[in-house]
């Protein structure tokens, strides 16, 4: 199945990844390609079939609202590129 | 020293042959002098390793060490470990330093076992020949032209090289037995859940799974005792008693049903490695078991169902590396969006950037029913097919990667090709059961991995099938060439 740039265009801008102009067509050829080998699922006859999950059927568990981590805010926003007075900083959003 | 499995490592530290201290040093100094051959380690971490092998000495002297106690080992990049970079094979994260361990390394540190350091993988384990490292490709030490496999292809490429006696490595479509049966070593991918994910960087969240690769399958069970276990953190984590998978190694396979599916035995597969394998059936015949014909009819599905499954979850768990928080930001963004699309478009590596957009299309808006759903119900005909399988046997076994390791660049621009690597593993990831590779022969003079696959918990069982073969063969034991020549000049 054949990707178009313009589809490309779309998924990047979804998934936020800038893609240079130049790699654009063989990204396009190389999503094509993975997206062959995939469409063999179209003729698998799955109707009634359950999607799976957790290969064991586990459920989500549940546990007490209660406090169990101590707070470490200093030492993960010593990991943001950029933060000031216990806060994230971004390029300015709202004018 | 550097040639002692963990077996020997536990014993020798306990009847005081040796000190954890002198055993660690050796095998800083080896990775010092070797690795620049082989890439396996991003990091290593030889002071901090000299000082748990100290704190581990005292231990021993004092009589209370549990059984890992003063071992050194080495973990993939991939675990979080405190205070050491843990980069995951990425650019995104060439500067993140957790501020916390993993449950897996938080389990060995408290084993007291000695991290060596941090070896070299896959980009967010994308791969199966370790070339999208950030890093640099891992070479394998049976021939340094060719790839050791992937995505653990450092944890298995340190094993082989006998730069550490054993590993962590994760697993989400063959990214532990792959390698393991390119480089001849054991490694073992137990049943989802068995192992805790927390502070293992997400790759697919569904099929990710750690375990140990070792040289043999008794040094895998006792990585496997260590690393196992409910942990409350991760909500996937089966909730089962943890057990000494080193107590029944011995026991008798007479009488074991093994199922050979005709399906792992067709097209794509080496007759070079298809004789090996056969060999090691053969063997396993001598030793009591029966051989049995299966059929796993939607064998052919796996690959594209994974490349579905995974790089939808790929997609959603990599959302994280925003720039804003920690690892890479470009620089001077001009907005918002901006910072988002370069910081991404710079961390991460062409085939992480491939498998996001293949997971974005998969999940946009029209397209869910067709992909993602459709790939989910195909997963549960995959684990009917074993389901039904194990009706009648007791364990699977057949070849682990179709073919024996190939050569650097060779598959790097051709993604599906690449894909087909793990045509034989996958199945296993998909349906959650545990699967493990061991050596079982050569060919042209380059290792073949024999691939077991257990019903769901099975692992102790497993490891005793595998502990019975490597008793009554010696392909474990060959070491590469170059490995052997060395170690024998060193030892006049």
């Amino acid at each position: 199945m054949a990707v178009d740039s313009q589809t490309v265009e779309k998924l990047a801008e979804l998934a936020r990844i800038a893609i240079s102009a130049e790699t654009i067509d063989e990204v396009s050829n190389r999503l094509g390609d993975v997206l062959q080998l995939v469409d063999q699922l179209q003729a698998v006859h799955t109707e009634g079939v359950a999607p799976m999950a957790h290969p064991l059927d586990e459920v989500q568990v549940l546990r007490a609202d209660q406090v169990t981590e101590a707070d470490r805010r200093e030492e993960f926003l010593q990991l943001a590129p950029q933060s000031e007075a216990g806060l994230y900083l971004v390029p300015k959003v709202i004018d | 020293m550097h040639q002692f499995t963990i077996a020997e490592i536990i014993r020798g530290l306990r009847d005081k042959q040796f000190s954890s201290v002198e055993i660690t040093r050796h095998l800083l100094d080896r990775i010092q002098q070797l690795d620049s051959n082989y890439n396996s380690f991003i990091t290593v971490t030889g002071e901090m390793a000299l000082a748990q092998a100290a704190a581990a000495d005292q231990r021993l002297a004092a009589g209370e060490a549990p059984a890992l106690c003063g071992v050194p080992i080495a973990h993939k990049d991939i675990f979080c470990t405190s205070g050491v970079r843990t980069s995951c094979g990425s650019r995104m994260l060439d500067n993140f330093v957790p501020p916390y361990d993993a449950t897996v390394v938080e389990k060995f540190n408290s084993a007291g076992s000695v991290t060596l350091g941090k070896t070299n993988m896959d980009e967010f384990a994308m791969g199966s020949s370790n070339e999208s490292s950030y890093y640099g490709p891992v070479k394998n030490p049976w021939n340094t032209d060719c790839v050791p496999g992937g995505s653990s292809g450092g944890s298995a490429a340190a094993v082989a090289a006998l730069l550490a006696p054993g590993t962590t490595a994760t697993d989400t479509g063959g990214s532990i037995r792959q390698p393991a049966a390119m480089t001849n070593t054991t490694g073992l991918k137990p049943t989802y859940g068995r192992v805790s994910r927390w502070g293992m960087i997400a790759f697919a969240s569904s099929l990710d799974q750690a375990g140990p690769i070792a040289r043999n399958a008794e040094d895998c069970a006792y990585l496997l005792s260590a690393m196992a276990g409910h942990d409350d953190r991760d909500s996937t984590s089966l909730n089962r008693p943890e057990q000494d998978y080193t107590l029944n190694l011995n026991d008798s396979i007479t009488g074991l049903k093994i199922g050979v599916p005709k399906e792992y035995f067709g097209e794509g597969l080496s007759t070079d490695v298809a004789a090996r394998v056969q060999d090691a059936l053969n063997e396993f015949e001598k030793l009591g078991a029966e051989l049995v014909d299966i059929t796993l009819p939607h064998t052919d599905l796996a690959v594209p169902a994974y490349y579905v499954i995974a790089p939808a979850e790929a997609s959603a768990n990599l959302s994280r590396f925003d720039g804003v928080r920690y690892g890479h930001r470009c620089d001077d963004p001009k907005d918002l969006r901006d910072l988002y699309m370069r910081s991404r478009g710079e961390g991460f590596g062409d085939e992480v950037q491939r498998r996001i957009l293949v997971g974005t299309y998969a999940l946009s808006a029209g397209y869910y029913d067709a992909y993602y759903n459709k790939a989910q119900q195909v997963r549960r005909l995959i684990k009917q097919d074993f389901v039904q399988a194990f009706e009648k046997v007791d364990v699977i076994m057949g070849p682990t990667a179709p073919s024996p390791a190939f050569g650097l660049g060779e598959k790097k621009s051709d993604p599906v090709a690449m894909y087909l690597e793990d045509i034989f593993t996958i199945a296993t990831n998909l349906a959650g059961l545990p699967g493990m590779s061991l050596p079982c022969g050569l060919v042209n003079h380059m290792p073949v991995g024999l691939q077991i696959i257990g019903n769901y918990l099975e692992e102790a069982r497993m490891l005793n099938i595998a502990h019975r073969y490597q008793q009554v063969t010696d392909w474990h034991k060959v070491s590469a060439p170059s490995i052997a020549e060395a170690a024998a000049t060193e030892g006049e």
